[in-house]
Parts: C-alpha cells; sequence; structure tokens
C-alpha cells in the first residue's frame, strides 16, 4: 500500500490545469502543420498559420492559447494499492482546480445552477471521472473543455440494422450542423455502443486519444479513415471559412451494448485540443 | 475580397462599401458583451429602457477575457460563437449597434437584420486569443460587473483583424466558402488526412 497526502493531489491538479492550457500538446501542433500543407483553400490556410503562431506565443509567453480555458474535465485513475490521507479525495480534486485556474490566471466560466445561473467565480466544479485501477500510482489527466464545441456535440440511439452507414451518416449529420460553431479544425470524439451513459463517456475518452493513433480493430480503424475523408470533403474547413481541413481526427471508441440498441455519441473538440496528463 | 484600414465609428460609407471576405484592421474604441449581457440588455430594450451604456453607432465584440496577469492590459480573448448571440442581434442592430465580432456561422435573421439596418457581422478566428490580445491597447469595465467575465467591457484597439462574413447587402461569407469546397479532394481525385 502507497500513501498519497491530498496537498499532493491539489498541488498536481493546479499544475496540470494551467498547463494544459498554455501547451498545446504536440500531436495537435502537427496536425496543424500538416493541415496547413494540405489546405485548399488560402482564407483556411492563413488561419491554420496563425493558430500556429497563436500556439508559439502561448507557449513561448506561458498565457492560454484560447481565452475560454473551459470547463475542467478531470480524469482519474486511482491504484487500488494507494491511500489517500490529509482530507477528501474529491474535494482535494477540486481544490486543485481552483488553485490551477487562479494562479493560471485562467477564465471562470462556470456558473453554479444551470438555470440561475451565478458564475462560481473559481471555475469549480470540475467535472470528475474516477476509475479504480490495478496498482499503487494515481493518473490524472485534465481535458479543459471549451463550451463553443462541447455545445455542438449529440447523442442518438440508431436502430442496430442501421449499423456502420447509420453511424456515419449520424457523425456526418452532427458535423454539419456544428459547422463553424465547433471552432474547426476539429477532433471528432466518437463513441458507439454502451448505454445512454456509457457511450457519451466513450466519445470523451475517444478525444484523449492521441492525434493519428488508430483503434487497434481494424474494421473501426478502417471507420475512422472514411469518417475522416467525409468529414474533410464537408468543405466546412478552419472556422468554417470553407476548406478540406475540417478535422483533424476521428478516434472511435467502442463498447458492447444491449441487442435493441446502437447508441453512438459524437464529442467535439475544438482546434484547442488540450489534454494534460501526471502520475502520482 | 479588398483590405481596408478602418477607425471606429464605422460610418455608413465604410458599412456599404464592405463586401463579405474584405480584411478590415480596426482601429479605435469597441464593447465586448456576450450571452448575459445581451439577455439583460434585450430584456431593457424590449421594456423601453436604456441601456446601461450608448452602443448606437459602435461595435460589439462577442468575447470574454481571461484575467490579465500582472503586468498585462488583457488577458487572452478572442470571439466566442456568434449564433448564441443571434435571438439578440436584430434587436441590437434596430437599437444601432454597427457591427458585431463573432466567429462562426449565424441564422438567416442576422443576414436579414444586417441588410435592413445597414450594419455588419464581422468573423474573428476563434481561439487566436494571444495574439488578439496584443491589439487591445486598453480596456474598462463599463456595466453589469457581477458577470464577471461576461461584463460590458470598453476596449481600445490597433488594427485588430476582422473578415466580413455577413455585409450589408446580404451576403454570406461562410455559405459562399463552403460551396467551393464540398468535395473538393473526392473531385481532385486524391486522398484527404493524414
Amino acid at each position: 500500500m502507497r500513501i498519497v497526502h491530498v496537498d499532493q493531489i491539489i498541488e498536481t491538479v493546479a499544475k496540470l490545469c494551467w498547463e494544459a492550457c498554455y501547451y498545446l500538446p504536440e500531436d495537435v501542433l502537427a496536425g496543424f502543420r500538416r493541415a496547413e500543407k494540405t489546405e485548399a483553400s488560402p482564407i483556411g490556410k492563413t488561419i491554420l498559420q496563425q493558430l500556429l503562431e497563436n500556439a508559439e506565443e502561448a507557449k513561448v509567453n506561458h498565457m492560454p492559447y484560447c481565452h475560454d480555458t473551459g470547463m475542467a474535465v478531470v480524469f482519474v485513475e486511482v491504484g487500488q494499492d494507494v491511500h489517500i490521507t490529509g482530507g477528501n479525495f474529491l474535494d482535494s480534486i477540486q481544490e486543485g482546480v481552483r488553485t490551477g485556474y487562479r494562479e493560471g490566471y485562467l477564465r471562470k466560466s462556470v456558473v453554479g445552477d444551470p438555470l440561475i445561473r451565478v458564475n462560481t467565480g473559481d471555475n469549480t466544479p470540475a467535472v470528475v471521472h474516477t476509475e479504480i485501477v490495478p496498482g499503487d500510482q494515481i493518473k490524472f489527466t485534465v481535458l479543459p473543455k471549451g463550451g463553443g464545441s462541447e455545445n455542438m456535440s449529440a447523442m442518438k440511439f440508431l436502430l442496430p440494422g442501421e449499423g456502420m452507414q447509420g453511424v456515419k451518416n449520424f457523425v456526418l449529420q452532427t458535423i454539419k450542423e456544428a459547422g463553424g460553431k465547433a471552432c474547426p479544425p476539429v477532433v471528432v470524439g466518437v463513441g458507439i455502443g454502451g448505454s445512454f451513459d456509457k457511450v457519451t463517456s466513450l466519445a470523451k475518452h475517444a478525444v484523449l486519444r492521441e492525434i493519428g493513433v488508430h483503434h487497434h480493430e481494424p474494421h473501426i480503424a478502417q471507420l475512422e479513415k472514411e469518417l475522416l475523408e467525409e468529414i474533410n470533403n464537408t468543405g466546412i474547413g478552419p472556422q468554417g471559412l470553407g476548406g478540406t481541413s475540417t478535422a483533424l481526427w476521428v478516434p472511435i471508441e467502442t463498447y458492447a451494448c444491449h441487442i435493441t440498441a446502437l447508441p453512438v455519441a459524437v464529442n467535439i473538440q475544438c482546434h484547442a485540443a488540450r489534454k494534460k496528463t501526471a502520475v502520482l | 475580397m479588398a483590405e481596408y484600414r478602418l477607425k471606429t465609428p464605422l460610418t455608413d460609407e465604410d458599412i456599404q462599401m464592405l463586401q463579405i471576405g474584405d480584411q478590415v484592421l480596426l482601429t479605435g474604441t469597441i464593447y465586448m458583451a456576450r450571452d448575459a449581457a445581451h439577455k439583460r440588455m434585450v430584456d431593457l430594450l424590449e421594456s423601453g429602457q436604456s441601456l446601461p451604456v450608448n452602443l448606437r453607432g459602435e461595435v460589439i465584440f462577442y468575447a470574454g477575457p481571461c484575467p490579465p496577469k500582472p503586468g498585462q492590459i488583457i488577458g487572452p480573448v478572442a470571439p466566442t460563437t456568434a449564433y448564441r448571440m443571434d435571438p439578440y442581434a436584430p434587436a441590437m442592430y434596430e437599437y444601432g449597434v454597427k457591427g458585431t465580432i463573432g466567429k462562426g456561422p449565424r441564422r438567416e435573421m442576422v443576414k436579414e437584420a444586417c441588410k435592413q439596418y445597414g450594419a455588419i457581422s464581422f468573423a474573428a478566428v476563434g481561439g487566436l486569443s494571444t495574439i488578439l490580445s496584443r491589439r487591445v491597447t486598453d480596456v474598462e469595465v463599463v456595466a453589469y460587473e457581477d458577470l464577471g467575465p461576461e461584463a460590458i467591457r470598453r476596449l481600445e484597439v490597433e488594427d485588430f483583424p476582422l473578415l466580413v462574413a455577413y455585409d450589408a447587402h446580404g451576403q454570406d461569407l461562410y455559405e459562399q466558402e463552403i460551396a467551393k469546397y464540398e468535395n473538393y479532394n473526392k473531385n481532385a481525385n486524391k486522398g484527404v488526412g493524414i
């Protein structure tokens, strides 16, 4: 058994919040560079160049790449041999987010009650997904999720017989409806299978996968390739101002499901595809 | 697709001259307001009351910045998604707002309002926040301070880079440009993506 004090959790989560917002991951930057080379629209090409410049400036000056520093989504994998001391585990994650957003000069974009809508002032509460796994470590991943792209995400129960084509149609329809509103070039996280709650979680987890890495199942990898091609043929382009770079990647995650069901969820991630992981 | 350097307030001649796709470097005073501030302002307009800030003839930037670090004028800032302000935009243009700055396509009602009232809906690049913040030379909260990042702010900007997305002649840049690239790679018979 390994002992971890909550102060270590607070410090780790706080650092992940601002690091994620300041430094865009290398796989995303590589995606921008590839898109910039192939983009057919002059407006689109200029936008991709500007995004690369913006990322460089953010990195050099230690500033948020995008002003929408999101609602913090925190994925935690807790080793079953870890014992947490010094306080409440979930409270320590919220305190980490509170500290990170304050000390990192990140925008506070959370309202406490969805209908009364008063800003909580410290960007808490975060959305926390906790999983118990083997081992004696804790793995934290912070995904600061911007509102514009999250708003364009969608979920649907297809008929089982609609199969592969049904999934493609729904993903394409969701992307077309989102258009420039989701801040493309986007990463299109897709969940297929599971239940009502599981499928959206799959789509969200898919967004965390590194750009350039396909699903291990050949038929899903093939679907990812075909969807990427079809999404980039919609013409939407960077910022929805036309072009051939609408999506950087289409990661798909799947799960078993009921004999009656074929749930599909699409979680759209804007070009500020931020994610940062640390292990304690 | 021409390039212009313009100063606020925009004149009616400026507005009639601008066409979709034109690039504008805007200098002068603009006002920042987004979702919550628009809801309050349109409620006031509908009940015949005056706004907390006179926005007649002005340009509204749909945005909410990050807090500034010590020594900075403003934190990173770029436009938010414009379509969420669509339900409020016709009332604001009717009131006298001459331009709005946002990102992403808008609904027919906004296209119509720009034509009817002689106004522009500009696009700036969403998420270009570090770069755009350097074009802001001054900022002051002028109303609804309780809204935090959603408060109304008066900004002084210099050469703020914009594209004309919807002009006063009823044209739509998004529609025009997307049509050019639909099935572009399929037609060119080559692969896409990475």
